[in-house]
């Protein structure tokens, strides 16, 4: 039997991300993972989850969008209220159980978030969708920061901008979530990266795919070949969007507690620069891209204060040199001859730039 | 009624920053196309050279404003000449990128330099408030001096971009970069002439920006800097006028939000007209559509 390429790239892809997965675990259960690095390896999921979600729509959809922790946030939040009303009301022990319900609970909402913010800004083009994005970032950021959750038995109660709310409280306004349970784990981390690329690389190289990276590549052509520009752009936002959700889920429920200043504008901004640095488009760089930045800090740990303004210049250096018409093309040159030797075989992912 | 008059005239004057910062991003983006999102960091370290020269080497305010001023030039050019040059050819993303990786330049640099403890900026400018109304109403000297030198920054520009050969020669590159290269302007230089423009603005919204909120931090910059740029996309990214506009609205729009509607949905209320004002005018108040061609 004969498997189309797009098929056997994604196997390889999930196999990697399980070979991955089983060198954590064996690290971790011989006590070889150094300590700093094991309690980033969840933010390391979460962030690849964000990076490739972004990525489905400012690479494969083509639109810049600065306002994806936005998501985030909206994920973090209703999967943390989840969490605890599957708990205190239902009794529900299983952690795992627990985790991957309020996984999609966050996702639900995020996508919801998505369909109703998509529809305007999707109307707009170029840097002013840029900046509807940004503007709605901060909307969910700030609308988030007045809300107060709490939990009455098997009711929950929310209220707006007035702490004053019957019951156990969950989500506080500006102080954050209060007695949230931490229950992320490793597993299901990599379990949500392999059902992300799952979606992605299918929802890729599917018909509807085709139909976003059309509209990407010349909106008006596609649009005279009978596409539905806007129907398809929406798809690619809003999986978009209940993917980042998912992530945020997975982000709040590692922590006991959080704030909706830790979804700020920087955040958004630090995904795009995983997406970007990872090449726009690419799938895996992306992946690699996120691990490899959010370890980055830590291993400056070295140069105290002057980490982040290492990593700044690396951030400078890394656009500068990749955008460099001598190394483009010395790097073009070496592609060439690499890919000579080693058989006609076309690269992983689906490189735009 | 006073009150409301208060809220409108401290609309006007944090309105008037806007302006004064949204014209930085205006004039880079109508003749680079880029999206300069170090712009809010140059205003902060435009603030702290002004703070510097005040509280350390006591130099009066004037003298101050104008070392802020000469040092944020510099500071323009030289990251326009490292940074953004080399990628003319590159793609929008990738120089926005290349802009944040700038901000987080800046800010980092400042935190090492001034530390992160927040310094109290000294007052500039003091001629005594205008008491009105039986001194129910307070124009302080700071909001005075802002909403005056937001007019005269915008009458200079104006003429300046309008009668002067660089001015036109500006215009030009922002239409079409490759005919006014054969008409023998250089648009490099004259790119690298906005960016000082646009940075010597910078360090004069920076001192008036904490002249009248004087808390000093390395992150100073990075909020205003991003309304700013709101308030240009919102009057109509490229225009002159329409950044003037745009900022003063948004000022008076946050101030009385913050003062009418709710402390905590201020910036939220700012971003919500900003959403509604593309959706009906999606090339901003006064921003040209631009027709797409096949």
């Amino acid at each position: 039997m004969k498997l189309k390429k797009s098929t056997v790239n994604a196997v390889i892809s999930y196999g990697i991300v399980i070979i991955a997965f089983i060198v954590c675990q064996t690290m971790i259960g011989a006590k070889t993972m150094p300590r700093t690095l094991k309690g980033q390896l969840i933010p390391i999921c979460v962030y690849i989850v964000m990076a490739v979600s972004l990525n489905l729509v400012v690479g494969i959809s083509g639109e810049l969008s600065l306002g994806h922790a936005g998501f985030m946030s909206i994920g973090a939040f209703s999967g943390a209220i989840a969490s605890t009303w599957l708990l205190n009301a239902l009794g529900l022990e299983n952690t795992t159980v627990r985790l991957i319900l309020s996984l999609v609970v966050g996702g639900v909402f995020a996508g919801i978030a998505g369909v109703l913010i998509g529809i305007p800004v999707l109307r707009l083009r170029g840097d002013y969708l840029a900046i509807v994005t940004l503007a709605f970032g901060e909307i969910i950021r700030n609308v988030v920061n007045c809300l107060y959750f709490s939990q009455d038995g098997l009711r929950l109660h929310a209220s707006f901008n007035n702490p004053n709310v019957a019951g156990s409280i969950i989500v506080n306004g500006p102080a954050g979530t209060k007695g949230i349970k931490a229950i992320s784990t490793l597993p299901v981390g990599f379990a949500l990266i392999i059902f992300t690329l799952f979606v992605v690389l299918n929802l890729v190289n599917s018909r509807s795919g085709r139909a976003i990276m059309a509209a990407r590549d010349n909106r008006i052509a596609a649009e005279a070949m009978g596409i539905n520009v806007t129907k398809y752009k929406m798809m690619a936002f809003v999986t978009s969007a209940v993917l980042a959700g998912m992530a945020g889920a997975l982000y709040g429920l590692n922590f006991s507690t959080f704030t909706a200043a830790k979804f700020k504008f920087d955040t958004s901004i630090l995904v795009l620069v995983f997406v970007v640095l990872g090449g726009i488009g690419n799938i895996w760089g992306s992946i690699i891209a996120a691990a490899l930045l959010t370890v980055l800090p830590e291993l400056l740990r070295a140069f105290a204060d002057y980490r982040m303004l290492i990593y700044a210049i690396v951030l400078i250096l890394v656009m500068l040199a990749t955008n460099n018409p001598v190394l483009q093309s010395l790097a073009a040159r070496l592609t060439r001859v690499f890919r000579r030797k080693a058989v006609p075989a076309d690269g992983k992912g689906g490189a735009a730039q | 009624m006073v009150a409301f008059l208060r809220f409108l005239i401290n609309g006007v004057s944090l309105g008037s920053v806007y302006a004064i910062i949204a014209l930085g991003y205006t004039m880079v983006y109508g003749i680079a196309k880029m999206l300069n999102f170090a712009h809010g960091d140059v205003i902060m370290v435009g603030a702290y050279i002004a703070f510097c020269a005040m509280a350390y080497l006591s130099l009066p305010p004037l003298v101050a404003v104008l070392l802020a001023m000469l040092v944020c030039t510099a500071l323009g050019i030289a990251i326009e000449g490292l940074a953004y040059k080399p990628l003319r050819q590159a793609a929008s993303l990738a120089v926005l990128i290349t802009a944040i990786g700038v901000s987080y330049f800046l800010q980092n640099a400042a935190l090492l330099i001034w530390g992160s403890n927040p310094k109290i900026f000294p007052s500039v400018f003091s001629v005594g408030a205008v008491r009105l109304f039986d001194g129910n109403l307070v124009i302080t000297s700071e909001t005075m001096l802002t909403i005056a030198a937001n007019i005269v920054i915008m009458i200079a520009l104006t003429l300046f971009t309008g009668r002067t050969k660089l001015g036109k020669a500006m215009r030009a590159v922002s239409e079409d970069k490759g005919a006014a290269e054969l008409m023998g302007i250089n648009v490099n230089r004259t790119i690298s002439l906005t960016f000082a423009i646009g940075s010597a603005l910078a360090a004069v919204a920076g001192v008036l920006l904490c002249s009248s909120y004087p808390t000093l931090m390395p992150t100073t910059g990075s909020m205003p800097g991003i309304k700013a740029f709101t308030a240009a996309v919102f009057g109509g990214i490229g225009s002159i006028p329409g950044a003037m506009i745009g900022g003063i609205l948004l000022g008076v729009i946050e101030i009385l939000g913050k003062a009418y509607i709710s402390t905590e949905l201020g910036d939220a209320l700012v971003f919500t007209v900003l959403i509604i004002v593309l959706l009906f005018r999606p090339a901003g108040l006064l921003g040209k559509p631009v027709r797409e061609k096949v």
